[in-house]
């Protein structure tokens, strides 16, 4: 960006909300919020707020898009007017779009979309409050919103980005970092079959720091990735409790 | 061959079950001779099957299932059908006619109409066509009486209990007749709007607790202290 007025790593190796450099902001994922969708997520993640909505498998209306041999994924991806500092129109942007399709070709993988040919799955994706790696959250909490509408999945997935800022590579990008930093690597995994469904790279890195980053994301991915499964079972611990009373 | 999880134990999408000689059952499936869970549930061995039940799911149409549904559309033909599955089923006019159907002669949306509440038996289904309700047998057709209630269709097996005991149990003390539609659509009819009450109450309590065990005797119970509880309030409502 135009002016770099602050360092944003200081002397003692702290980034600017005093995270180190291979520390994830505070995570909070909730399960199963919203009553009308069939299945839903909600995570804060640092400043991010973001909500997903699942629906599906259902009859995919308008009826020509329909498939005969798999199911069809569509994902909206949207910022609300109040979520950036300045007023963001509502109406779907180029990077909006451009984010919903990033999303939604890092979930396909991991859909067992054959299984029910001619119908739809629909993600819904609302950024309240936008603070960096909106993408990355907006991946883990419509995963979750999947699992949560019961639809088969191979894996769960998780995303977490890395990058490099003040020459130094870093975890989970917030807002200013992406911005002034030099370089963004959005990650998203299947971590229990090990495979990576989004790369991405905005900036510029060498081989050895892209590969560094890679890694980093990826342990960060981990990271979330036990606390997803927490948040799911977490739902339905009450039931287990007292099932081994008796 | 080692497994990774224990009977009952809650597994989400993702997990690594068991490895080898296992058989992959439902919700799970199998890579690289590692079978994998596919839905949030608990796990249950079958001899070598491995099986997720699972806790959140939707209703998947099968041959001989008996459903409950709502007209949503009278066609040229017959009727399209919401049965609460990913796909719309369909019911032909000669079906519910038992006869030959003339277009020039029988007016669809005077025998069903848009809204109607039909119980219905699914006669065809594959992957490639919708299914195909029937409502030529005895106890199906048209609902004109009763209350509905929706629950998530992997409930329905606990609401009919271990050979019926559940849902026999809830006829006896309830006094109310009920269909279960396999796709989690519960019609209840009864003599009077308070039994069907009581009855709905039952299901929802089953359906909030249902993967606890000793369920049917803690339902019984408070159907019991329900009843009495009604009878108490009618005798002093009379004083």
């Amino acid at each position: 960006m135009s002016q770099k007025t602050e360092k944003l790593i200081d002397k003692k190796g702290l980034r600017l909300d005093g995270r180190k450099c291979d520390e994830l902001r505070p995570i909070k994922i909730e399960v199963g919020v919203l009553s009308n969708a069939d299945g839903s997520a909600y995570i804060e993640q640092g400043k991010n707020k973001i909500l997903a909505a699942a629906f599906g498998p259902r009859e995919l209306h308008p009826k020509h898009l329909a498939l005969s041999d798999r199911m069809v994924l569509r994902c909206r991806y949207h910022m609300a007017p109040f979520s950036v500092q300045e007023r963001k129109s509502p109406a779907p942007s180029r990077r909006e779009i451009e984010l919903s399709k990033v999303i939604r070709e890092s979930l396909e993988p991991s859909i067992f979309l054959e299984q029910y040919p001619r119908t739809g799955i629909d993600i819904f994706v609302e950024v309240l409050q936008a603070d960096g790696s909106t993408r990355c959250a907006s991946i883990v909490a419509a995963s979750l919103a999947l699992a949560d509408a019961g639809i088969p999945m191979r894996d769960l997935v998780v995303a977490c980005s890395a990058g490099k800022v003040d020459d130094t590579i870093v975890m989970d990008l917030m807002d200013t970092e992406d911005k002034q930093g030099t370089a963004d690597v959005p990650v998203a995994l299947m971590p229990n079959l090990n495979a990576i469904t989004l790369l991405q790279m905005d900036g510029t890195l060498t081989h050895e720091e892209f590969e560094k980053a890679v890694d980093l994301a990826i342990e960060g991915c981990q990271r979330i990735h036990a606390m997803q499964k927490e948040v799911l079972k977490a739902k339905y611990v009450g039931v287990k409790e007292e099932e081994v009373e008796e | 061959m080692p497994t990774f999880f224990e009977r009952r134990q809650l597994v989400t999408p993702g997990d690594l079950i068991a490895e080898g000689a296992y058989v992959a059952g439902e919700n799970t499936y199998v890579e690289d001779n590692k079978i994998y869970a596919s839905r949030i549930g608990i796990v249950e061995y079958e001899n070598k099957k491995v099986n997720v039940v699972a806790l959140r799911a939707f209703y998947i149409p099968r041959m001989g299932d008996i459903v409950i549904g709502t007209v949503v559309e009278v066609g040229f033909n017959g009727w399209t059908v919401d049965i609460n599955a990913p796909y719309q089923a369909l019911l032909r006019a000669s079906d519910v006619l038992s006869r030959p159907f003339k277009p020039q002669k029988d007016e669809l949306s005077q025998v069903l109409d848009a809204g109607d509440l039909i119980v219905a038996k699914i006669i065809a289904y594959d992957r490639t066509h919708d299914p195909q309700l029937t409502v030529a047998e005895p106890g199906l057709g048209k609902i004109t009486r009763g209350q509905i209630i929706k629950v998530t269709s992997t409930k329905i097996p606990r609401v009919i209990g271990r050979k019926g005991s559940m849902i026999s149990m809830i006829k006896q003390e309830t006094d109310c007749q009920i269909i279960l539609g396999v796709n989690g659509v519960i019609l209840i009819t009864g003599k009077t709007p308070e039994d069907e009450e009581l009855a709905m109450i039952a299901i929802r309590k089953i359906e909030e607790e249902s993967h606890t065990s000793g369920l049917t005797d803690r339902i019984t119970q408070m159907l019991k202290e329900e009843k009495a509880k009604r009878e108490e309030n009618k005798n002093e409502s009379k004083n």
